[in-house]
Parts: structure tokens; sequence; C-alpha cells
């Protein structure tokens, strides 16, 4: 049947439209003139092959439609819908073999017409036989009729020839002969009608299979409504330029609001408006154009029916010319799948993230475990390490002071290098994990560049076995007075400048400062804001590039040693680091330090003649003004001291002497060079001077004459930088008779150092005022040895408000500060301390609940601003690590239990 | 008992008790290891030792009396503050803290040790392991207390018998 359809397909393709459009209209069972063209068996190509398609299922599903049909109520109302179809097909039919039969009958009509013609032609005929070939073309039937009347006539008249012509025979014979061609044409009209009546009742019999056409397809047409009727699907056709042909449309909004004609004959564009019309319009064009079917999901945002996603389908429509005529298309809402969609993509989305976070964060953990664990292991390893190192150190210290023949000493002295080696070890190893593990803190306090470089140059020449000239200089645009992290720097400078002098066998280590702008690395680049703070620098204050350079004229780096200089436990070569020893640490340090304080460290060298390690940091620069002492001091210097002042000077130089201690053998009191810590201002004169002196070997007195004679300002001077300072002249004597004596007793290699003359110095000398923190009976009792046979004497509080009602009290030269105590802890205590340092009250000590008595004020202000240096005793634990004791700023500290050896050294450095 | 003999056997019962802690190795793990088998005393001892002169004879004894006097008083505090039925460790911790202290100054190593990890417990508010350690840090304290009473008791018998009390040596 359907390949009947389709062969019938005659119709030309505009008939689509009409077909198809009635679809919608069919269920709203509207206009009966319409409707006749439904019945129409030719039909658009495509529409067919819907059916076609419908056709095969239906093939299946005939059995199970009228069940469908009759057990739901889509189903009934679809039968009614069929049987008022079917009603009005019936109705056509009738009429339209009505119509046919009308035609019929006038064709009949007409038919006899002519045959009454023809009768009245021939008559004619008789008298003008010629007029009967014009009248035949007016029919067809006629024509074919009259032909054979003529073949008829033709032989007729050949026969007729041979007879007279001009006989009534003749004409009898004409008319005989006409009788018989009306009578045959009688008879063929009779057949003719027949033939007709004939077609016409196979013309009703006809009917039957246009009925059955027609049932299977409302049948077709049923089954698609009864599927599609809740589908939430759109489907139309548009032409060329568009333009709505057919729509089918489920959605009652657009019914309710546009009427079909409003939709018929327009474009999308034209029917809505608002998100997503142009780009279906723009889709539907595209696939026009390209010719070529497509598929895209659509999102509309329409006032008709809100915001709804459809999965639209669209392809080209072709006639038979194959040439394009519009489009079909389908769309389907799929708004909550689209929804659905991409919540899932958001959920994967955010499960994705959070699994990355997840690893992240385990990583993290696992990393922040692992530092921990690191962490702990070294504290623990520093306090059980160093402790019991320090005892072997320390007393192989006390071991070379007895009576010892010189293989011993040898081997002792082996022994004490060694160890010092180590401990040296565990200390870089220390700071390089404290750098590495962030726990480093940079501290910003004021100093002197010159002192500092003068200071290390000084450590580095007491310590000094080779015959080497060290020289600082220092360019006169380097500010006076900086802030920064001073004891950093002092371990860098110390660190390079041995560094230098191990490598070295002749010719000169120095250091070169000079003020530079600002180098490339830093620009863009902002300071570190870590290492901005801690350096104490803001913007709106003024700071100050400076270019240091550790130079020597030593061995020289190979260059292709330079890249690995700064790694860790790496040295130039496994032959240096066997020749010259060290951890190979060193540099390493240097460099994390320099680049913590936001610098850079480089380095350039050439075999053979020397290197130069320059590091470059910023500074924030001081104003003295704030220091109204120093100023007072800077005054002084000018009317008392004729030398150029030591805060100023730009150049020092340590010369190496003949002689020293290891050659000649002799007494090693006076130490070839000026001792570290020893503060005299013209270095090179004393020294000389000095040793002139001292070449009977113990010259203390003297010397101390010579010290405090020749600058006593210039001592009291220094001291300002460390500790509090006797102000008076008289007392700055004093405290540089104390550097004298500390002077005497540095230095372990100096083993012969005689203490009871030490001692004797000691009594003569005035004492230093130290204070001892501590709330442990017996930690006391074993300090107070320890101190009594260091010469010293100290006063005692047993907590931290006892020290700050000492302090406030009397003046001190030095506070031991133990960090855990009971009713205030030292790290508190020094914060208060310190707070009183700066604001000249205490205020913040009575705020924190110390009961302060009132003092007399003026004492207090000269002194204030005289920073007291507090040693903290720590047990070396997590909770008391150095890191707090410097950041509630303490100056140094002793790790527990307290040794002689590490009060010693601590004294050295902070009483002069 | 003869006083060299009994001198020779004060300074081989002094270096006794520094034993285990003297094969120091050199590598840093042999230290750690070395943790667990170390002697009763350590150099801080020496040190006290090293205090000791003409000036100060009987330092040693004095400082290891207040220590005695001390820990006796300390440890007979924990021992109540633990057997309460809710253990105030703001009360236990300082004394601990101080035990760890004194200890260390005088050199007592294991008793040190131990009260290290009693504070740690302290820090967890554990009282189990704090009633362990306290077990511990006696049974320490009680073999220091008892080595050193033993050594002070040799050297009073060396004096008594008009003997000198040999400098220690400290090579070994």
């Amino acid at each position: 049947m359907v390949c009947e359809m389709e062969t019938d397909q005659q119709t030309e393709e505009m008939d689509v439209e009409v077909l198809s459009s009635m679809w919608p209209e069919d269920v709203g069972g509207t206009e009966p003139d319409n409707q006749f063209n439904v019945e129409k068996p030719a039909g658009d190509s495509d529409t067919l092959k819907e059916v076609e398609f419908a056709e095969k299922r239906t093939m299946a599903d005939l059995k199970r439609l009228p069940d469908l049909l009759n057990t739901t109520d889509q189903g009934s109302s679809q039968l009614t819908n069929l049987v008022k179809q079917w009603e009005y097909m019936q109705d056509h039919a009738v009429r339209l073999l009505r119509e046919e039969l009308k035609i019929l009958t006038k064709q009949r009509e007409e038919a006899e017409a002519k045959e009454l013609k023809i009768i009245e032609e021939h008559n004619f005929e008789t008298e003008e036989p010629e007029n009967v070939p014009v009248l035949d073309e007016s029919s067809d039937l006629f024509r074919r009729f009259k032909e054979k009347k003529r073949d008829k006539l033709v032989g007729r008249k050949r026969i007729e020839i041979d007879e007279e012509f001009d006989t009534v025979a003749y004409w009898k014979q004409k008319a005989l002969s006409l009788e018989k061609m009306l009578e045959a044409s009688t008879e063929r009209e009779r057949r003719l009608i027949k033939k007709l009546n004939e077609s016409l009742k196979t013309m009703e019999s006809h009917s039957a299979p246009v009925e059955e056409l027609t049932q299977n397809l409302k049948r077709a047409e049923g089954f698609l409504h009864f599927i599609l009727q809740n589908a939430p699907i759109v489907m139309g056709h548009q032409d060329k330029d568009l333009r709505y042909l057919f729509i089918y449309n489920k959605f009652p909004t657009l019914r309710e609001h546009v009427r079909d004609k409003d939709i018929l004959g327009k474009t999308d564009v034209e029917i809505f408006h608002g998100g997503g019309v142009k780009e279906s319009e723009d889709f539907k064009r595209e696939v026009l154009e390209k010719g070529k079917a497509s598929k895209r999901e659509i999102t509309f945002e329409t006032d008709l029916f809100g915001s709804k996603t459809f999965l639209i389908y669209v392809e080209p429509v072709y006639n038979k010319a194959r040439e394009k005529i519009g489009i079909n298309y389908m769309g389907m809402e799929v708004t909550d799948q689209v929804r659905k969609r991409e919540k899932m993509a958001k959920l994967r989305e955010d499960n994705a993230v959070r699994k990355a976070m997840e690893s992240e964060l385990t990583k993290t953990i696992h990393i922040t475990e692992e530092t921990m664990r690191a962490k702990q292991m070294l504290a623990t390893m520093s306090h059980e390490i160093r402790s019991p190192l320090s005892g072997v150190v320390g007393m192989a210290e006390i071991l070379s002071t007895t009576k010892l023949d010189k293989e011993q000493r040898q081997l002792l002295n082996v022994m004490m290098s060694s160890g010092d080696l180590v401990l040296q070890l565990i200390n870089d190893i220390l700071d390089l994990s404290k750098v590495e593990s962030g726990v480093m803190k940079l501290e910003a306090t004021k100093f002197r560049p010159r002192e500092v470089v003068k200071h290390v140059l000084q450590t580095a020449a007491a310590s000094l076995k080779k015959e080497l000239t060290l020289e600082g200089n220092i360019a006169d645009e380097v500010p006076i007075l900086v802030v920064g992290d001073v004891l950093r720097i002092r371990q860098i400078l110390t660190n390079l400048i041995s560094n230098a002098i191990k490598f070295t066998h002749q010719g000169k280590v120095g250091i070169k400062l000079k003020v530079i702008p600002e180098p490339s690395f830093a620009n863009g680049l902002e300071l570190n804001a870590d290492a901005e703070e801690q350096n104490g620098l803001t913007e709106t204050e003024t700071s100050v590039w400076i270019r240091c350079d550790v130079y020597d004229t030593g061995i020289g780096i190979p260059e292709n040693a330079l890249p690995c200089l700064f790694k860790k436990y790496m040295q130039a070569s496994a032959d240096h680091a066997r020749k010259y020893g060290g951890t190979g640490l060193g540099l390493a340090i240097c460099k994390q330090l320099v680049e913590l304080m936001g610098g850079q460290l480089t380095v350039t060298s050439q075999v053979d003649l020397g290197s130069t390690f320059t590091f470059i940091l910023r500074y924030k620069v001081a104003t003295s003004n704030d220091h109204s002492d120093d100023q007072d001091e800077f005054s002084d210097m000018v009317d008392h001291q004729p030398e150029p002042d030591d805060s100023t000077e730009g150049y020092f130089q340590f010369k190496p002497l003949l002689g020293s201690i290891y050659s000649n053998g002799g007494p090693v009191i006076g130490n070839n060079f000026l001792p570290h810590k020893a503060m005299l201002p013209t270095p090179v004169k004393l020294i000389n001077g000095n040793t002139r002196q001292s070449e009977s070997g113990y010259m203390d007195d003297t010397r101390l004459e010579t010290g405090s004679g020749h600058c006593p300002e210039s001592t009291h001077q220094y001291e300002n930088g460390n500790g509090p300072c006797p102000s008076k002249e008289s007392e700055s004597c004093s405290s540089s008779q104390a550097s004298s004596e500390m002077e005497s007793e540095f230095t372990v290699s100096s083993p012969r150092e005689d203490v009871k003359t030490e001692t004797e110095i000691k009594e003569t000398s005035k004492q230093p005022k130290i204070l001892l923190v501590e709330d442990n009976k017996i930690n006391i009792m074993v300090a107070k040895s320890m101190m009594k046979q260091l010469g010293y004497t100290f006063d005692i509080a047993n907590n931290g408000v006892e020290a700050i009602t000492a302090i406030n009290g009397s003046s001190y030269d030095l506070v031991l500060m133990d960090v855990c105590m009971p009713v205030l802890d030292g790290l508190k205590a020094t914060r208060l301390i310190r707070s009183y340092e700066q604001s000249g009250n205490w205020d913040a000590a009575v705020e924190a609940g110390v009961d302060i008595k009132t003092l007399e004020d003026k004492q207090l202000c000269v002194r204030s601003t005289n920073r007291l240096p507090i040693i903290a005793m720590t047990a070396n634990t997590l909770s008391e690590s150095s890191e707090e004791c410097y950041a509630n700023g303490m100056d140094s500290f002793i790790s527990k239990p307290v040794t002689l050896q590490k009060l010693k050294e601590c004294l050295k450095q902070y009483l002069h | 008992m003869e006083l060299v003999q009994m001198q020779k056997s004060l300074q081989d019962y002094t270096k006794s008790l520094f034993l285990d802690n003297l094969k120091v190795e050199e590598s840093v793990l042999g230290v750690i290891q070395k943790l667990e088998f170390m002697g009763v005393l350590d150099s801080q001892f020496l040190q006290l030792q090293q205090l000791q002169d003409e000036s100060n004879p009987h330092f040693v004894s004095q400082v290891v009396t207040l220590f005695f006097q001390d820990s006796d008083r300390i440890l007979n505090d924990l021992s109540l503050s633990l057997d309460q039925q809710v253990v105030d460790f703001k009360k236990v911790y300082p004394h601990v803290h101080q035990l760890k202290g004194s200890s260390s100054s005088i050199g007592a190593q294991r008793v040190k040790n131990a009260c290290v990890v009693f504070r740690s417990f302290c820090e967890q508010q554990n009282v189990e392991g704090c009633h362990r350690c306290l077990q511990q840090v006696k049974k320490e304290y009680y073999l220091v207390k008892n080595r050193l009473e033993t050594l002070f008791k040799l050297e009073q018998q060396i004096v008594a018998s008009g003997g000198m009390i040999p400098a220690m040596e400290l090579g070994f």
C-alpha cells in the first residue's frame, strides 16, 4: 500500500505543508475543509517516510493498538476522534463519487450532443461533405471516430468511382451507407455509455481500497498521536525563509498565547523573543545552508515559556529536483536532564577539586609531620649531643690546665680542636635546619657596620696562625648606624673571613663595604615580607643597599667548582676537604642567611689569585638623633679624642707580626694580636706598643694602663652597643680594665694562663654587677660556685618579678635569666625589661601585675637608653627555644646544665 | 682498710658511676643509642667536683645534700598530687620541672631523663603515664642517692683516716 502511495506521488511538494499542518488541527478537530486534504494519498516524501516508519512499527503494533486505544483514556478520545474522521471521510468519498458521476454524466451529455451534431453534420454532409473534418477536430472521441469514418469514406469513394456518379442509385447507396454508419455510431455510443457505467461502478468499488488506506493512515496517525500526546516535543516544517508552514507543539502555553495562524508563515524571531531564539534561527539557517542534518542543544529564555532547554534536530528538506525547500525540525525539551547533567558535572568537578585538595592537604600534613618530627629530632639531638660533647670539650679544656708533657698536650690539642669541630658541625646543622624549616627569625637591631667589620677582623686576627694581613675598608658613604640582624650578619662575615683565611697562605684577607644603588635582583621582586618585617624595614623609612666584599689572595676556586660551592656538604674538591677540613656547611649557611634577609651572595674567583665573596643586603638607615646619648658621646669624643673617631673610621689593618707564640715558645699571655672583644680603638698601634712591652711575657698591668690611658672614651663608646656603661670617665676606665681582664682570660689557646694572677687582678678591679635569676636552689648553688671560680659575684633573684625589682633598684652589667620560673617567667620578664628600656618607665610591668616602687627618675632616664645584656639559661627543649629567647629580647642563651666553660665564654662576650 | 687502697677504690667507684656514658661513639646515632646505657652520672658532676677547692671543700656534698633534701620533698609532693582523685597537672608540672633542673645540675642524668619523659606525660595529662614515670624517677633517684651516699662515705673514711681525697683523674 505504501508503495502504491509512493508511486502515486505526483503531487507537487507544496502539498506537504497542507497535509502536515493538519496534524495538530486534527487534534483540535477544526475546519472540515482542510480535512479534505488529509485523505489525499499523495504527500510529501518526508511525511511519507515518517508514515512508513510508523507503518513498520504499526505492523507489529496493530494488534496492540486497539487494546491500547480501548484501555486508555487517551485511546478512547482518540477513537472518538477517529470516528469523527471516518465520518468526514465517508462524506467526502460520497461527495467525490458524486462529483465523478457528475462529470461522467456531463460527458455523456456532451457525447449525446455531439452525436446529434454529427447526425446533423452528416445530414449536411450529403450536401457539403467537406465540412466534416472541421467539426471532427473538436473532440478526441470524434476524431478517432471520424478517421475511421474517413477511411471508410475513402474506400467507398473508390468503389463509388467505378459507378456512376450522378445517379439516384449512387445517392441511394450513399444514404444507405450513412444510415449504416449512424447505426454503428449509435452502437459505439451505447457501448461507451455502458463502459462509462462500468467505470462508474468500478469507481464506487474503488472506495474500498481508499478506505483501507485511509484507515491505515488513521491508525498510524492515531498511533503517533497516542505516543506523542504528552511527549515534550515540538515538530515543525519551515520553508527556505524559515517561515513556519507546519508546527506541532505540545506545549499549551504556546497554543494559548499564539494562535496557529499567528505562527504559520512566520519565523521564530517574529514569534518569540528572548534568549536562544536567535541562536536556534541561526542554527536552522546553518543546517539549511550546509544541507546536513544536525543536532544542537539550545536554551531558550522567552516570555512565553520561560527558561527551557531544547535538544533540537534539524534536517534539510529537498524536492524532487533536489532543491532545498526548507527544513524539518524537531525539538525535545531536556531542561531537567540538562540541569541534572550540569549538576552532575558540577558535582564531579567539585569532587575532583576536593580530591585534589585532599591529596594536597595530606601531602602538606605529611610534610608538616615530617618537618615536625625532624625538628623534634634535631632539638633532641642538639640537646642530647651538645651537652655530652661540650662536657667532653670542657673537660679537655680543664685537662689542658693541668700539668702535661709535650706529647700529652699535643694529643689534647687535637682532641679539643676535633671536639670544637664537631660542636661547630652540630651548630651549623642546627642553623641550617632552622633556616630551612623557617624557624629562623631575624632581629632588627641598630648596629655600626664599621664596628662589626672591625670586631670580625679582630676576632679572626686573634686566632690567626698565618702571616696574613687582615684589612677592613669601609666607604665614607656607608651610614654609621644601620638596622639589621647584626648577629646573623656577623655570623656571615665571620664565616666568610675564616673561610678566606683557611684558603689563603700569604697576602691579604679583607672586608670592603660600600653603598650601591638598588641591585637588579631586587627589582620587581620585592623583599620578602618576612624579611622586610624582620629587618624592620618599612617603605617610608630610608634604606640603603650595602655591598660587602670579602676578598682574599688565596688559592682561588676553579670555575667548574663554583656552581656547587654553596651546596651543603660540598667543597671545591675532595682533596680540598682532606687538606683544609671543615664541615662544608659554612657557605651554604651564609647563602641561606643572606637570602633570608632578602639579599644575594655571589662569588668571583681566579685560581691562584684569590676569591671574592660578595653579599648585597638592604639595611634601614638608623638616625642617631633618637639616641641623645650617642650624640653626647660623639661630641665628647671630639673634645677629648685627638685620634680619628672610631665610629667613622673607614680603614683597619691587622698586620702579621714576626714570632708568634707558636714559634718562640715563650709565655703566651700577651697574645700577638688583640684578642677578640678587647675593645681597643687603634689596634695596629696598640698591638705594636703592647708587643714591645710584653716581651717579658706578662704585661697585663702595663697594657691596662696603655689601654685606658690612650682611649678611655672610645672604649666606652664601644660598650654602648652592647651593654650598659657606667657613664662617667672613671667608670669607663674600670670597664676597660674589666675588658683587659677578659683579655687575659681569653682564648683556649693560651693554656698556661695563670689563673691566680687573673684572680688577683680581678680583686683589684671593679667588679661588674651580675644578676642571676633562677628559682632552683641547686642551680643557684652550682652557678654561684662557678662564678666564684671565675672571679665574679652576683645577686640572686628567684623569679621574674624579683628580677625586675632588682633591676629597678640598681644597675647591672649582665643578667643571667632562667626561662622557666614560677610567678613570672624569664621571657616575660625580659620583655618587660626591654619595654622599660625603650619607654623609660615600668608601665608595662605594672600592667602585667608587677609591683614596682617608684624610683629616682634621673638615673633611670639615662640608664633606660642602654641595653642591658640578658642571657637566657634554657633547658633547650622545644618550648624554650633559642628563637623564642631572641624574640623576647634576650641577647644570647646558655643551654643548661650550665658549665664553667659556657659561663666563661658568655661572660667574656658580654663583660668587656 | 688501708688508705691507699681506699683512695683507689674511691676512684674506681667514682669512675664506675660514669661508666656507660664514657664510651662515646663517634656517630651521632651512636650517641643516641648510648643514652640507653648511660651511667648514673654525667660530666656535670665533674663540673661540681671541679668547683670544689680549698675555699669550698665540701661543695659537692653540700650541693648533693641540698639536692637530696629538695628531691625528697618533691617526690613526696608528687606522690601526693598523683594520688589525688583529680590530678592537678598545674601542680605536678612545676615539681617535675624543678626536679629535672636540679638533677641536670648535679649530673644525675638518669633522673633527669626520666623527668623529661615524666614532663611530657604531664603535658599530655596522662595520669597513668605519670604514675609510671614517678616510679621510674624514684627508682633512678634512689639509685643515684644510694651511689652518691656510698661515694661520700668512702670520701669521709679517707678523710677520717687523715688522707686526701684524690683529685679526679679526668682522662678516662
